[in-house]
Order: C-alpha cells, then sequence, then structure tokens
C-alpha cells in the first residue's frame, strides 16, 4: 500500500503491525484498543498470522511470551488497567530477553477510572511496573503517520535488543481519523539461533529462560542485559526539537498534547513571545540531553501534560536545574485547549505562577 | 556372549542429575514423558513448557527445547508455541499450585480452546517447592506449613477435583487421572502419557493427565510412608481413571 488513505489510528497500527510481519497477536478486549484485536481477527488468519483472544491480559502477555519463544514476531495490545495486568509478563520477558511490541491505547485512571483520554502512565510505561531492573522502550507518536511508521521501528528495536517494546498513545490518537501512508520495511535481520521452536535433530535444546538462582550469575546477566540498554540510549533517542537560541520559553509534551502546544506556541509566537516545543518521540530512552542543552535564552521550561506531574520528572532530570520548570496540566480524561497553555505561559512570564 | 542390555534411561533425558528432593516422584514422570517422546519419535521437535514449582528445572532435564514460565501461565505459555508451530508437540509439566491455584484461569482456557498440547499435572497435595505449603489439593485433615492444625473444610474448602472439573469442559479432549506409587501404576500411568502424546500428534486437542505424587520432604515422611500415603490417603480422594476421552483410539 503506497497511497495515503484515510484510517482510524488503532486500524493503522494494526495494519501497519501486518504490513511489518507480526505472525501472532494476542490480546483482550478493552476500550479504547479494542479496534485493533477486531482489525486483527478479521485480517491475521487470511494473511498468514494468528489471532487468538486470551481470556486475560494475563494470559495474553504469556501467549506473547509462548510465542516470541519461537522467534515469531509478536503484538499485543492493550490500555491502562489491562496493561497494568502485563506487567508480570513484561518483566519475565525483558528477564528471558524476549521481543514483543505492545501497544497501549491510554485512558485515564487510577483504578477503572475511565475512557477518556490521559498520559498517567507515563510511569508505568517508562519506569516499568514489573519486578526487577529492566527497561522498556517506549515510543510516544504523535500523529497517526507516526504511530504507523513507529511500528516497523518499533519491531526492529525489539528484535535486535531482544526486548519488549511500547508504543504509547491516547484514545484520543486511536479513535481519530487521519490520512496515512503506510510505509513498508523489511524487518532487521537478526541472530535466531537462540529460540526455542522444537527443531534439536541437529543442535543442542535451547532455553528460555528468567530463572537465575546464583547470585554471581543473575548479577552477570544484568549486567550484560543493561549494555544493551545503555547502546540503547545512547542511539535510540528520537525527539522533535524546535526551540532556537533567542526562545524564552520551551515547552515539553508528547503525543496529541504535543500538538495541542504547538498552537499555543503559534499563538505565543504570534504575541511576540518567543517559544518552542520540545517533543519526546521516545520517553524511554529520554531525550535528556535536549534539555541539558537548550539555549541560555530559555527563561522557562513548560511542561504541559495530561497527568498529575509525572513528564516533568525527567525534565527536571534533563534541565538539571537550569532552568525553572513549570506544569500544566488536565487529568481525569479533560484536555487542555491551546488557549489555557498561552495563558499559563504569560502568567508564568509576568511571574505568576 | 556379549552383554545385553535390558534396561538403559531414556535419550529424552539429559545426564543433568536431578535435583528433587529423596523419594519425589518427578524423576518417574520425567521418565515416562521422556521415554513416551522417543517412543513416539517426536523428541528433536519437542518443545517443554516448565512453569515456577518444582519442576521450573525440569528444562535442565528433558533434552528438547525448553521454556521457563511464570507461575501457573505455563498453558498460555504452550498456546503461544503451540499456535505459531502447530506442527510441534508441546507440553506443559504443571503442579498443583501452579495449576489448581494460580493457573485455573490459563488451565480452563487451554482445555476450553482445546489447545493442541499436553498437560501433565503433577499432584502431590501440597506446594514442595516453597517449603510446604496448603495447596488446593491438600487433603482435609492435611498438615502443612500454612494448615499447621491441619485443613479445615469450613475455611478453605474440600480438596480441588481437577481432572472432574475439566473433564466437564467440551473442549477437554482426553483426561485421566494416574497414580505412581509402586511398578503396576507407574506402567498404566505410562500408557496415559503415551496415550495423550498420541491424540497430540494426531491433532486430537487438549490433553492433561493428572498424577498423584509423592512430596516426602513436604509431607515431611520416608519415601516409603509417602507412596503409603499416595495409596491410603490420596487415592480414595483422587479416584483414578479416565474422566473423559473424546479423541477415539489412538
Amino acid at each position: 500500500m503506497s497511497q495515503k488513505v484515510l484510517m482510524k489510528g488503532n486500524e493503522a497500527i494494526a495494519e501497519a503491525a501486518i504490513q511489518a510481519g507480526c505472525k501472532a497477536f494476542f490480546g483482550y478486549p478493552i476500550t479504547p484498543q479494542n479496534e485493533i484485536p477486531e482489525y486483527m481477527s478479521l485480517h491475521m488468519e487470511k494473511r498468514g498470522g494468528v489471532f487468538v483472544q486470551a481470556e486475560s491480559e494475563v494470559s495474553a502477555i504469556n501467549m506473547c511470551y509462548g510465542a516470541a519463544a519461537t522467534g515469531a514476531r509478536v503484538m499485543t495490545s492493550s490500555s491502562s488497567p489491562g496493561m497494568a495486568l502485563k506487567q508480570e509478563g513484561i518483566s519475565y520477558m525483558s528477564g528471558a530477553d524476549l521481543p514483543v511490541l505492545m501497544v497501549n491505547v491510554s485512558r485515564c485512571g487510577p483504578g477503572l477510572g475511565g475512557i477518556l483520554p490521559a498520559q498517567g502512565d507515563y510511569f508505568m510505561a517508562t519506569r516499568g511496573g514489573g519486578n526487577g531492573d529492566y527497561r522498556t522502550p517506549v515510543y510516544a507518536p504523535a500523529y497517526i503517520q507516526e504511530a504507523t511508521d513507529l511500528v516497523f521501528e518499533a519491531f526492529d528495536v525489539a528484535e535486535k535488543y531482544r526486548t519488549p517494546v511500547m508504543i504509547l498513545l491516547d484514545g484520543m490518537l486511536g479513535q481519530m481519523m487521519e490520512p496515512v501512508e503506510i510505509k513498508p520495511r523489511p524487518p532487521v535481520q537478526v541472530d535466531k539461533s537462540w529460540v526455542t521452536i522444537g527443531d534439536t535433530a541437529n543442535r543442542k535444546p535451547n532455553v528460555v529462560n528468567s530463572l537465575s538462582l546464583l547470585g554471581d550469575v543473575l548479577e552477570q546477566q544484568n549486567f550484560e542485559r543493561f549494555k544493551k540498554y545503555e547502546q540503547l540510549e545512547r542511539v535510540g533517542v528520537m525527539v522533535e526539537n524546535t526551540v532556537k537560541d533567542g526562545d524564552e520559553i520551551a515547552i515539553v509534551a508528547y503525543g496529541v498534547p504535543a500538538r495541542i502546544a504547538q498552537n499555543a506556541i503559534e499563538e505565543l509566537v504570534g504575541e511576540g513571545i518567543k517559544a518552542g516545543l520540545v517533543r519526546p518521540i521516545t520517553l524511554w530512552p529520554f531525550p535528556y540531553d535536549t534539555l541539558a542543552n537548550l539555549p541560555a535564552s530559555v527563561k522557562h521550561v513548560v511542561v504541559a501534560e495530561l497527568s498529575m506531574g509525572q513528564l516533568i520528572e525527567d525534565v527536571r532530570l534533563g534541565v538539571n536545574g537550569k532552568f525553572p520548570v513549570h506544569l500544566v496540566n488536565r487529568c481525569g480524561g479533560m484536555v487542555f485547549e491551546p488557549a489555557e497553555i498561552a495563558e499559563a505561559v504569560r502568567k508564568i512570564i509576568k511571574g505568576g505562577v | 556372549m556379549a552383554n545385553k542390555i535390558i534396561y538403559e534411561k531414556s535419550r529424552g533425558l539429559t545426564d543433568t542429575p536431578l535435583t528433587y528432593c529423596p523419594g519425589c516422584s518427578h524423576g518417574t514422570i520425567h521418565k515416562l514423558v521422556a521415554e513416551s517422546l522417543v517412543e513416539l519419535d517426536v523428541l528433536e521437535r519437542t518443545v517443554a513448557i516448565a512453569p515456577v514449582g518444582c519442576s521450573v528445572l525440569a528444562y535442565n532435564f528433558f533434552n528438547c527445547d525448553g521454556i521457563q514460565a511464570a507461575h501457573g501461565r505455563a498453558p498460555a505459555v504452550a498456546t503461544g508455541v503451540k499456535r505459531v508451530q502447530p506442527d510441534k508437540i508441546v507440553f506443559a509439566y504443571q503442579g498443583d499450585g501452579d495449576l489448581a491455584s494460580i493457573g485455573t484461569a490459563e488451565i480452563i482456557h487451554a482445555a476450553h480452546r482445546s489447545e493442541n498440547f499436553t498437560v501433565i499435572f503433577v499432584n502431590n497435595a501440597i506446594y514442595g517447592m516453597t517449603g510446604g505449603q496448603m495447596a488446593p489439593t491438600t487433603l482435609i485433615d492435611q498438615k502443612t506449613t500454612t494448615s499447621p492444625y491441619g485443613r479445615f473444610e469450613e475455611t478453605t474448602g474440600k480438596p480441588l477435583l481437577v481432572s472432574e472439573m475439566m473433564a466437564q469442559i467440551p473442549g477437554a479432549t482426553y483426561i485421566e487421572r494416574v497414580s505412581v506409587h509402586d511398578h503396576a501404576h507407574i506402567l498404566k500411568a505410562k500408557r496415559a502419557v503415551k496415550k495423550a502424546f498420541g491424540y497430540q500428534v494426531a491433532g486430537k486437542g487438549f490433553t492433561m493427565i493428572e498424577v498423584l505424587a509423592a512430596c516426602p520432604i513436604g509431607w515431611g515422611v520416608t519415601p516409603v510412608n509417602s507412596m503409603k500415603f499416595v495409596k491410603d490417603e490420596m487415592m480414595p480422594y483422587y479416584p483414578l481413571g479416565v474422566y473423559c476421552d473424546r479423541g477415539g483410539e489412538a
């Protein structure tokens, strides 16, 4: 498919995954991501793949674990409370070095919360809710086109680094429609001699495992695993940065809220307030360097997020005290309008906040 | 006259020394599984799933590809393997804490979908790996580290009859309960295990063999007395036999 078509975010992501060579999808119904498993149930088997509606999110991620252990390209999707249930499996897959693409079309919480858009899963996505030392690469698209492009990138990173990866969006991007051109590319070529595919006539048995009872051995395994995370921190950071020398305001936002922040910036620039946007596309690894190296003209860093101050913690780590950092936020499914962000910036400049 | 080999260890097992306790039934059950895989000529295309519990280290002992799974999740992991590799032979080797407690959703729905893999369900009426806690399968009045006064029906229910329950699921193809407490029963258990794998080879759907097993260390009895416990205490409550066979003869 090399033409622009109008697609819903969730369906575009599912189609991109199939075109990226996804061979197995395991999921469970939860709003607002249902179009992904629905699309997969319609298409996967016809196109040589596998679709299973699992009995729970816990089972879905463990089905991913089994399928990934055979070397297949594997995917699951869910929304916030469902992603919370998958945390056990994410930790196990990290510990067993298994690739999987997980899509979290997030909603507002905590608990059952609601189905409206929010960004309260930032900590769960970037810090992880599973046990032990691991990291999860997290991609945060702001456009449906970008979401489909990132599906290919995320699968490749998952397989190259043998790790679970997540695409984190919200119900706005999942449910809206935009023109999109899915741009297939060949999957990354990786070593798959480790797979447990039941093919031991001419090789020794393989084991996929996260159990390691000897402290010195497990420590060494963790050290080795963190080398690949360090590699990703060096080469895997993705960020859009429009802050120029001379700008006094840097607004940091990710996902659809970054598009709202961009509208606020245009409003501010029209008034003569020089402002730019820092939009992390990878939430882990986080673009700390971009924030550490903001131009000296910047007087305020403003974080616009749909949560109670989660992104702001990474922003502060990056800014490291060089600039004052302010929070502009809504939550619970309420979404700020550009004027709200612009007004907050005006107050910050006046010293009112 | 040259020596004639009348018995040898199955090549379905590795040479790694078993790490199970003295008198534990796992070694016997491993042997039955390994022999069945070799006799059906499927060992080289088999994937073993070992979830949390005493048998979590089983991937060291079975001479085939192995996957360690989270507690109770082996049927979901096996589903993932089998769906993308339907021509491979897949089995989950689960204990009673794993299958009958934390993993009830996974085992029921694997049977419900009639996933074409085999489950070896080792029921020794206790959590062995963690040091002898009460399981859903622990017998009434049986003392464990979390039922120190014996299991009370009033607060903990009656022991869960897993094979009886599973046989009610339309997708369950073959469910049998066996025991390995003496030679005659080991031979019968072997036939059941091999039949289950034969059904899988023939693509007949979900098969599960429940094996009554001894845990002398967890129970605090000698290995000999643990076999008596299986025969005299477990078998009356957990009757042996075929609970469903919807596959016809393999």
